[in-house]
């Protein structure tokens, strides 16, 4: 009987003679990349084009009276408002959390966390809807509400309290894995060094968590100038009162306005452009401070 | 006294605990808890005849039937084709590579209701690509199709997302082993490559079933919202508000609730799965 095992010598050299499949066939990685951006063409691209293309539908001149109409400017002046009063409060509440979480040992602290994370697993919907059940004219408060003539539901506080729950957790959820990462060690050294605790805080903590910090300001920021579902619930779109940029959005679609409801969503979707290029840039900035750190 | 408080938590020379635990309980008890508790409680006040009523009526089952299943096949799609997008941006280097990465998270950027009046006037029957597609008699917007586009496009990060860092960190020694054994590509995709990277699907799959139950803004404009056919939850809690139905909102949207608390329980053991792949 004759061996046909080949010996090791002769697969040895067959293997270095055929080149080893540690990627995928040319044919086979051309038609994956063309699946993936076939993909995000139609699905992402395409929707973005779109914007522009039935924003200026009607040319350059009627783009910009869509957008400078009172209903238009009010619109916005509101989402600025929102987004002014909803993410510093957000921010703050971020560092307290995160502080509170990362610096101490504590029981519970996992049911907190899960908590923290809570508004962004619920409907934004169950988000506004909760404060019509407290505020609303059949809400809790709501008879001591009206009787005192305050004015939440289908008002601005309404839609400043649901763009509240929804953006609640930008922050803090940047915060805490970083601080966790970075331990307690400076701020121990700034201590016992005879720093005051808001010393501490400022000169410290702060400084170091400064692009995480901002990198949830801007998720947040964008967040609050485009919710839409938790919004709706509260606003009862009023418009020129209530309407927030997206919600008067829907006001104009709803009219088959259609130009001008693209012409303020070209405005947000500049917005989003913005929001991208920021955050890739603080990404860039974090992992160029995180090598720096690397080479001290 | 000194003793309780020492049991609850550690001793630390940083100050602060007071106010920060203070202002983090009186801020997420303000905004997220008792506003959540009153919902429940709401629901619970409803009665049993009234949450059986609810539950059971024909509209209700049809808009949980659309919300899940849709949401279930929009998050397969994205499971799919999220792990296409995934491998492609880490294994290949082709034109434009960074632009696309970069474009990935436009869904989390862009207001859900610019993505929902856009995919609208795209798949409209007059429109962009609806024209095209009506001559086939394939009907996209105002009906349950339209639903899972919209569903597709905001769930487009999540796989992607989670699969990119699990396959940036892949320890490439194992395929070259198999390699070297002989394996071809295929056997050693599909032993050695794939297994590590399913904890990591699985997460991004549930994060965009999460959401698209969930999701409101990009879906109302081109769902149509026919009841019973293309109706999802959100808008019915949306109706039934309106229609002073608070008794019926709160018990749909208790369930919503429940299922979402589910949801993120299942998604917290996928992360703490995933972590223990990539570790191991």
């Amino acid at each position: 009987m004759v061996d046909h095992a080949p010996s090791l010598d002769a697969s040895l050299s067959q293997a270095a003679r055929r080149p080893m499949p540690l990627t995928e066939s040319a044919g086979a990685r051309i038609a994956l990349i063309a699946i993936a951006l076939g993909f995000l063409l139609l699905f992402l691209l395409l929707p973005l084009i779109v914007v522009f293309a039935e924003a200026l539908r009607l040319g350059l001149g009627s783009y910009w009276a869509a957008i400078r109409e009172p209903e238009a400017l009010a619109a916005v002046r509101l989402t600025l408002l929102t987004a002014l009063t909803v993410v510093p409060l957000n921010a703050i509440f971020g560092i307290a959390a995160a502080w509170a979480i990362t610096k101490f040992q504590f029981a519970g602290k996992n049911l907190l966390i899960t908590l923290v994370d809570l508004p962004f697993s619920v409907s934004p919907v169950i988000g506004g809807m909760v404060f019509v059940l407290l505020f609303g004219l059949q809400g809790v408060f709501g008879p001591w509400l009206a009787a005192h003539d305050i004015h939440i539901i289908f008002a601005i506080p309404g839609v400043i309290i649901a763009t509240l729950f929804v953006t609640l957790p930008f922050v803090a959820r940047e915060l805490i894995p970083l601080m966790q990462k970075q331990g307690t060690d400076y701020e121990e050294a700034a201590l016992m060094l005879g720093a005051s605790g808001w010393q501490t805080l400022f000169r410290v903590t702060l400084p170091n968590i400064k692009w995480g910090l901002l990198y949830g300001v801007l998720l947040c920021n964008g967040r609050a100038i485009g919710e839409f579902g938790a919004v709706a619930v509260v606003s009862g779109h009023i418009v020129g009162l209530t309407t927030t940029m997206p919600l008067y959005i829907e006001v104009l679609y709803n009219d088959f306005n259609f130009p001008a409801a693209f012409a303020v969503a070209s405005l947000l979707t500049l917005i989003a452009f913005a929001t991208l290029i920021l955050r890739a840039i603080l990404e860039w900035r974090a992992d160029w401070q995180l090598a720096r750190s690397r080479l001290h | 006294m000194i003793g309780g408080a020492v049991a609850i938590r550690q001793r630390s020379i940083v100050p602060g605990f007071g106010l920060s635990v203070g202002v983090m309980l009186t801020y997420l008890g303000l905004i997220v808890i008792i506003p959540l508790c009153v919902l429940l409680l709401k629901a619970s006040d409803a009665g049993w005849a009234k949450i059986w009523m609810e539950l059971s009526s024909l509209r209700t089952l049809a808009a949980f039937r659309v919300s899940f299943g849709i949401a279930f096949l929009a998050a397969a799609f994205n499971a799919v084709f999220g792990f296409i997008v995934a491998w492609v941006l880490v294994r290949y280097e082709f034109f434009g590579r960074r632009l696309l990465d970069a474009m990935i998270d436009l869904p989390f950027a862009l207001p859900t209701a610019v993505a929902g009046i856009s995919l609208t006037q795209i798949y409209a029957g007059n429109g962009w690509l609806g024209s095209a597609l009506a001559k086939t008699g394939i009907k996209v917007a105002f009906t349950p199709l339209g639903i899972l586009v919209a569903l597709v496009f905001v769930g487009v990060p999540f796989v992607v997302r989670t699969v990119q860092p699990v396959l940036q960190d892949f320890d490439r020694e194992t395929e070259e082993a198999g390699a070297l054994l002989g394996a071809s590509r295929w056997n050693i995709l599909r032993r050695v490559v794939f297994p590590p990277l399913i904890p990591a699907v699985m997460t991004g799959f549930t994060l965009a079933f999460a959401r698209g139950i969930g999701e409101y803004g990009s879906v109302i404009f081109i769902a149509g919202n026919m009841p019973g056919y293309s109706e999802i939850v959100p808008l019915l809690i949306i109706i039934k508000l309106e229609q002073f139905d608070y008794a019926g909102a709160t018990v749909i949207a208790s369930l919503m609730l429940v299922a979402s608390f589910i949801l993120l329980l299942a998604i917290n053991l996928l992360q703490a799965w995933t972590r223990r792949q990539q570790g191991g």
